[in-house]
């Protein structure tokens, strides 16, 4: 499999990466000579084998269902939340319109 | 007196324990030799005050006769991956340039709980993306190495724990944190002479560390030696609930356990490593490293990992993959930089900003993850890639039935020069070829520094250990360490 220009528009565009001229040119060898090498896994037999889904087994924990659990990472913390947005507005993070 | 910056975490702690030194006399020799090392660029922020406060808080709990902690009075280096509270971390890139967390990550929590100090925040590659530490939108970090051809190339540190690697080999910092998602703390162990660990992956919590490849990223001490690794990873480690694969178990006391007896050990010497042009030098390293662990009295055996050759490009699809999902947060609302293009609605916004914000190597990836994820090619790359690693995760389980743990290379080669690599991105990722599957595999892996080659330059010998055994791991790391007897040092040119 190999892609072409279009393509990489098209994962570009799915990535939310503006291109700028020139780059998706230059972004089709790159990616192909990469997609190219990782070719060779299609030569291994892997049937019956199951994908990877955790490396060390471990089971997932729920934590209790109350609010605040961790005070950490719970609630009440807006301005710590809002303190590095780009632009903050009225406690809430601020982008343009949406909504024409 | 003692030159403080020529010790390292050991001799630190029990210095101070026993008043031969305070930790503020440490704290300042380090930030010394910080302010004057700025030509090496191992350092995006430096903070000598922060370094000083944490050792008078030492000094304070000495005169007060309480316990000073694992760590009590070393000042060490910080990753700049592991958020720090009202520190800027960046994770070496432009999109959060200027992001100041407002919470601490739980490794550097425990660090500093030990006692521990920040002399400053460590440069590396972005996002923890490269593997020579040239990927950095805060510039190049330059190995303190230069090979003794008379020339003065300048030599990757390694990467993307570069900034750590150089600051160690340096005396910059005693000791530093490191992450390892597919080598990345060993390989530029093995570049700059020092030691590192990537401990069993959970071990040490992921919460407040940037997230590159989240079912590989795992962080680990870089040290002058062994034993301080095996102090700074007992302070690293532990449980941590806001961490969903941290690993509940107790942290072993690694330090009390060392002990280089190598007697009834079997040392596994994988045969798929041994590739063909295999580096002389390199080769001649791992002939020494099996000399030596037959000298300590370890049975040799001959292993078989299969898989080996297609642990690289199965990672190549597995890390990208998580990589462009746990980089989508990057849109310029919540934290960090927008670019906001006049005229533009939220979607041009989000595009303007991760265009501006990403260098080079993680657009590169970000395309490649959101590639073989996207609809119609998922099962080929991503499935595939996942069921290889299965794998590969079985050809250790398998080697492991006849070895106790595994001796190989950590690289291929000695450091190379800046921009010998960055014109071919495969010849770059194929420096992680030895490190990656231990990675893939989750296993605990070290790198400990061997020997020199031709030009001068360290080269790292690896151990790789069952899952949980960092004790194994540690122990026949020591082995090596105390038979190669590696004590050289770069000249200081900066």
């Amino acid at each position: 499999m190999s892609v072409d220009k279009a393509t990489v528009e098209k994962i570009a565009s799915l990535a939310r990466i503006a291109l700028r001229d020139g780059e998706a040119e230059a972004f089709v060898p790159e990616l192909n000579q990469i997609l190219d090498w990782v070719e060779q896994l299609g030569e291994v037999d892997v049937t019956g084998v199951e994908p990877m889904t955790a490396v060390i087994p471990n089971t997932l924990r729920l934590r209790d269902d109350v609010v605040d659990a961790d005070p950490l990472t719970g609630g009440n913390r807006r301005d710590d939340v809002l303190a590095n947005a780009p632009a903050a507005e009225h406690g809430f993070f601020g982008v343009p319109k949406v909504i024409e | 007196m003692t030159n403080l910056t020529e010790l390292g975490v050991a001799a630190i702690r029990d210095g101070v324990a026993g008043g031969e030194f305070t930790a503020v006399e440490v704290a300042e020799a380090f930030n010394a030799n910080v302010a004057a090392a700025s030509s090496l660029n191992a350092f995006i922020v430096a903070t000598p005050e922060v370094a000083v406060d944490a050792a008078k808080a030492v000094d304070a709990k000495r005169a007060k006769g309480e316990p000073l902690g694992k760590m009590g009075g070393v000042p060490i280096g910080m990753k700049d991956l592991f958020a720090t509270k009202g520190v800027q971390t960046t994770a070496a890139s432009h999109i959060l340039e200027g992001f100041t967390p407002q919470y601490e990550s739980t490794v550097s929590q425990k660090l500093w709980d030990a006692g521990a100090g920040m002399l400053g925040k460590l440069n590396l590659d972005q996002f923890a993306m490269g593997s020579s530490n040239e990927t950095s939108y805060f510039g190049n970090v330059i190995s303190p190495w230069r090979r003794k051809d008379g020339g003065n190339a300048a030599l990757a540190p390694g990467g993307s724990s570069g900034g750590s690697s150089a600051a160690v080999a340096a005396r910059l910092a005693p000791a530093a944190t490191g992450t390892d998602t597919g080598g990345s703390i060993r390989q530029p162990a093995a570049f700059t002479g020092i030691t590192g660990i990537k401990p069993t992956y959970g071990r040490c919590s992921r919460w407040g560390v940037v997230a590159f490849a989240s079912s590989l990223d795992q962080a680990g001490p870089m040290a002058r030696d062994t034993r301080d690794c095996a102090i700074m990873l007992e302070a690293m480690a532990g449980f941590d609930p806001k961490d969903a694969t941290s690993l509940d178990m107790p942290v072993p006391e690694w330090e009390a356990g060392l002990n280089p007896d190598m007697k009834g050990k079997r040392i596994g010497i994988p045969r798929e490593y041994r590739m063909d042009g295999m580096d002389e030098d390199v080769a001649k390293s791992w002939d020494d490293g099996i000399a030596w662990m037959k000298d300590a009295g370890a049975e040799i055996v001959d292993i078989s990992l299969p898989h080996t050759k297609y642990a690289l490009p199965a990672y190549y699809i597995i890390a990208p993959a998580e990589a462009s999902s746990n980089l989508a947060r990057y849109d310029g609302v919540r934290y960090g930089l927008r670019d906001l293009p006049d005229g533009a609605g939220l979607q041009d916004m989000y595009a303007a900003t991760r265009a501006d914000g990403f260098g080079p190597e993680v657009k590169r990836r970000i395309m490649i993850g959101t590639y073989v994820l996207s609809a119609g090619f998922y099962d080929a790359y991503y499935n595939q890639a996942q069921k290889i690693r299965t794998l590969i995760a079985q050809d250790f389980a398998k080697a492991f039935e006849q070895c106790d743990v595994i001796l190989a290379p950590t690289c291929p080669t000695a450091a190379f020069a800046l921009g010998e690599k960055t014109s071919d991105p495969l010849a770059m990722y194929l420096n992680d070829v030895f490190a990656v599957p231990a990675s893939l595999a989750g296993l605990p892996a070290m790198s400990v520094p061997a020997g020199m080659n031709r030009e001068g330059l360290p080269l790292g010998l690896q151990i790789i250990g069952r899952a949980f055994d960092e004790q194994g791991v540690l122990n026949a790391g020591l082995a090596i360490e105390k038979a190669a007897g590696f004590v050289a040092t770069p000249d200081r040119w900066w």
